[in-house]
């Protein structure tokens, strides 16, 4: 708890849909440049993952993971709102899980059918 | 005191240069507004027959538009060779499918080159065909070609593509072709020689939504393709963001209302149709449904009991085979069968009410676990990744989450993606594709010189394959034109006139921002505009609309490019909102096809109405016209006369 109380207007909602991994993100802005709404916005500080500015303008399109060459090891997630996240039940045990649940069952590794990136 | 004044000198500084005002001149043979799929293809089109095409995008053209996050079905491929239906006679289907209320032109257009697009697409590297064999043994492949189709697996009209790369595979070809492309600049109004609202288009203006610099492009001819208008009746972000859409929300209308304020004629603007709950609604394609991209899954209840799949007559049909197969005496469906000749297989329609005589208890799931793997695997796998908007957040995200389609159910969330919402919750025609749009001709040309439009530009057309075939055909139209016509005279009154229009918001130091007033308008369209009208209704809601734009709109304010090129979409949804008003007051009778009912018309659909009605702005005035349904004629016969091919 810091002592360090200030004055904030509300987040907007929904409050983050991108989710940048500051360990793995190189801040090279490839999703700032391609993101349809432009609501990415490169940071001030070179090599530093982009800025958040518009998160209430996000299509949820995934354009901007997509584009980012570091995806699959987590520079950039999408994050769905906790209102629009699907529940589903395993047929077989009858469990009941959700996306974004905090002890989520393992993932399901397979690829899409013709892979990540199919081509002719 | 606003919270902003103690923050503002302490806010980050814009990222990019600003430049208000500055000009950048551009001049090209053919300019094409607007960058989705339609776009693409024009530019495509137009630059093979080596003029000169710029290309102007108020997003970055490689993943911008409906089209831009991919596509699964290619509709309309009758000519591909596993396909015996012929492609006017596939034309003539379609157009009885929607009692008439389809424009023939696009349709046939699109019959007889959609599958020539879908190659080129193959050339240009988005994978068409089951190459690796993955499928190898699906009823829905075609073995000779390694094709796979959907929907009637024996009329083999439409493929499964691998369409997630569609826009990047378009966009490379259009640098290929040398086309210039402008990304990041809205385009706000059109050039009509002279300044002359009605005259022949000499091309366009813009704003950079990064740097604020103001962009004049000079063109022999110019093809619009923008898509429909997405904001015109719900707009909340706080539900789901700007998701609320079921196309990207930055299809404001803009296309719309610029050729509106140019004079350009406009058809079955009338038209809005409840508007799918989408604001409440879950992902797009990411509920268990069983319908579109989700066609044909086995849908269960919450012990496991299967919802009936019936034919067309209301027969329970045994295998998941049958319900890509016509009925017994049926030549064929179609995906989207209204007509009941034409109609498919579907879930027993009585489900709901089965649910609440407690045959069927709640929740109900998308089965995917009991469906055939071939079935199960290109319906989660390929349609679902390939399919606009769900390969990052549909597939990765839910099986990074663990779901796993031989193993759960994925919980339906009714209606497709949420259920229908208040009845006052509409969209811009009935549904996604096909509505309201400029009226054109064979040449695919406006009834403004100079002026083409392409894909969901044009009225009562279709969706991807639709604006894939005439963009292409408009653009080597537009190139014809461009080749005989004369250097482009623009008027610099109009050019200041813009400019002054354009930048006002930035003066503002107070002001309503532009997603209270976005907010503000779909309230005067819900409450005036909606399921029921009259004229009083639509009398009072040109008031009100009228009077939000000298008010609040008028004293709207932007404070840096992002909110600038907010805020002029919001004027364009204004102005489609008026264009909405004056066609719902120009026909005065109600009608089924286009979702129409006025309460002082009672009559339905009485022969004399159906017809197009159409409006555009005559010095200063609307003026309302009429088409027949099928004013575009002998299709084949005009086809082979315009095709230019």
């Amino acid at each position: 708890m810091s002592e360090d109380v200030r004055m904030y207007p509300n987040i907007v909602t929904p409050n983050n849909p991108v989710i940048f991994s500051d360990e793995v993100c190189t801040g090279c802005n490839e999703c700032v440049e391609v993101c349809m709404m432009d609501l990415l916005m490169p940071n001030p500080v070179k090599g530093k993952p982009p800025v958040v500015l518009y998160p209430d303008e996000c299509w949820y399109g995934g354009c901007c993971v997509k584009a980012c060459s570091l995806w699959q090891e987590g520079a950039i997630t999408l994050n769905h709102p906790l209102n629009q996240r699907v529940r589903w039940k395993r047929k077989a045990t009858g469990e009941h899980f959700r996306l974004g649940m905090p002890y989520p069952p393992p993932p399901n590794t397979r690829p899409p059918a013709g892979g990540w990136n199919a081509k002719a | 005191m606003h919270y902003e004044e103690l923050i503002r000198e302490h806010a980050p500084v814009w990222p990019y240069p600003v430049n208000y005002g500055k000009e950048i001149e551009v001049s090209c043979d053919v300019l094409i507004l607007g960058g989705g799929i339609a776009g693409c293809w024009a530019a495509i089109g137009a630059a093979r027959k080596g003029v000169k095409v710029a290309l102007v995008e108020k997003s970055a053209t490689i993943r911008s538009g409906a089209g831009g996050t991919g596509v699964d079905h290619w509709h309309a491929a009758v000519t591909n060779p596993a396909c015996k239906i012929d492609p006017l006679e596939f034309s003539k289907v379609t157009i009885e499918n929607y009692g008439g209320w389809r424009c023939g032109i696009s349709q046939h257009i699109t019959s007889r080159e959609s599958y020539d697009c879908l190659l080129e697409l193959e050339k240009m590297g988005m994978k068409i065909r089951d190459s690796e064999d993955e499928f190898k043994g699906a009823e829905f492949r075609d073995e000779a070609t390694k094709l796979m189709f959907a929907y009637d697996y024996t009329a083999r009209y439409c493929v499964r593509v691998w369409g997630d790369g569609v826009k990047p595979s378009l966009y490379n070809e259009c640098l290929r072709l040398g086309v210039k492309i402008y990304d990041r600049v809205m385009v706000t109004g059109l050039l009509n020689r002279g300044g002359i609202v009605g005259a022949p288009i000499a091309g366009a203006m813009g704003v950079n939504v990064r740097t604020g610099e103001f962009y004049i492009f000079k063109a022999k001819a110019s093809v619009l393709s923008m898509f429909m208008p997405q904001r015109q009746f719900i707009f909340s972000t706080e539900l789901k963001g700007l998701a609320t859409t079921h196309r990207p929300s930055t299809s404001s209308g803009d296309g719309h209302a610029m050729a509106w304020r140019a004079g350009a004629e406009f058809a079955q603007v009338e038209q809005s149709g409840r508007g799918g709950g989408l604001p409440y609604g879950y992902p797009q394609y990411g509920v268990g449904n069983a319908a579109n991209t989700w066609y044909a899954c086995t849908m269960v209840d919450a012990n496991g009991k299967e919802i009936p799949w019936v034919d067309r007559d209301g027969s329970i049909l045994k295998t998941v085979s049958e319900r890509y197969r016509p009925a017994p005496g049926q030549k064929y469906f179609l995906d989207m069968g209204m007509e009941y000749d034409y109609r498919g297989p579907m879930l027993s329609p009585d489900w709901r009410e089965r649910v609440r005589t407690g045959e069927f208890t709640l929740p109900i799931y998308a089965d995917l676990t009991s469906m055939p793997d071939h079935e199960r695997r290109v319906i989660f796998g390929m349609m679902v990744a390939q399919e606009g908007r769900t390969l990052i957040p549909i597939y990765r995200t839910y099986t990074r989450a663990g779901f796993d389609p031989e193993k759960d159910l994925l919980q339906s969330y009714d209606g497709g993606w949420g259920g229908l919402g208040p009845p006052q919750w509409r969209t811009y025609s009935g549904g996604t594709s096909s509505g309201g749009g400029l009226v054109v001709d064979w040449d695919l040309k406006t009834s403004l010189d100079g002026l083409y439009a392409a894909g969901g530009q044009i009225f009562a057309n279709g969706d991807h394959a639709y604006a894939a075939s005439t963009g292409r055909y408009a653009g080597r139209k537009a190139a014809s034109y461009a080749s005989g016509a004369d250097e482009p005279s623009s008027d610099r009154r109009q050019i200041d006139t813009e400019k002054t229009r354009v930048y006002a918001p930035l003066y503002r130091e107070s002001g309503m921002d532009w997603k209270e007033l976005n907010a503000g308008i779909c309230k005067i369209l819900q409450d005036y505009c909606g399921e029921l009208k009259n004229e009083e209704l639509i009398s009072i809601g040109l008031k009100w609309l009228d009077e939000l734009e000298a008010g609040e709109a008028a004293t709207a304010r932007a404070r840096n490019p992002h909110e600038l090129f907010r805020v002029l979409e919001v004027f364009n949804i204004i102005t489609v909102g008026r264009m909405m008003f004056e066609a719902s007051r120009a026909r005065k009778a109600s009608n089924t096809r286009l979702g129409f009912i006025r309460t002082d018309y009672p009559e339905v659909d009485p022969p004399e109405w159906q017809k197009w009605v159409t409006i555009k702005l005559d010095d200063g005035n609307v003026k309302v016209g009429e088409l027949p349904l099928d004013y575009y004629g002998d299709m084949e016969k005009n086809y082979e006369a315009h095709c230019g091919i």
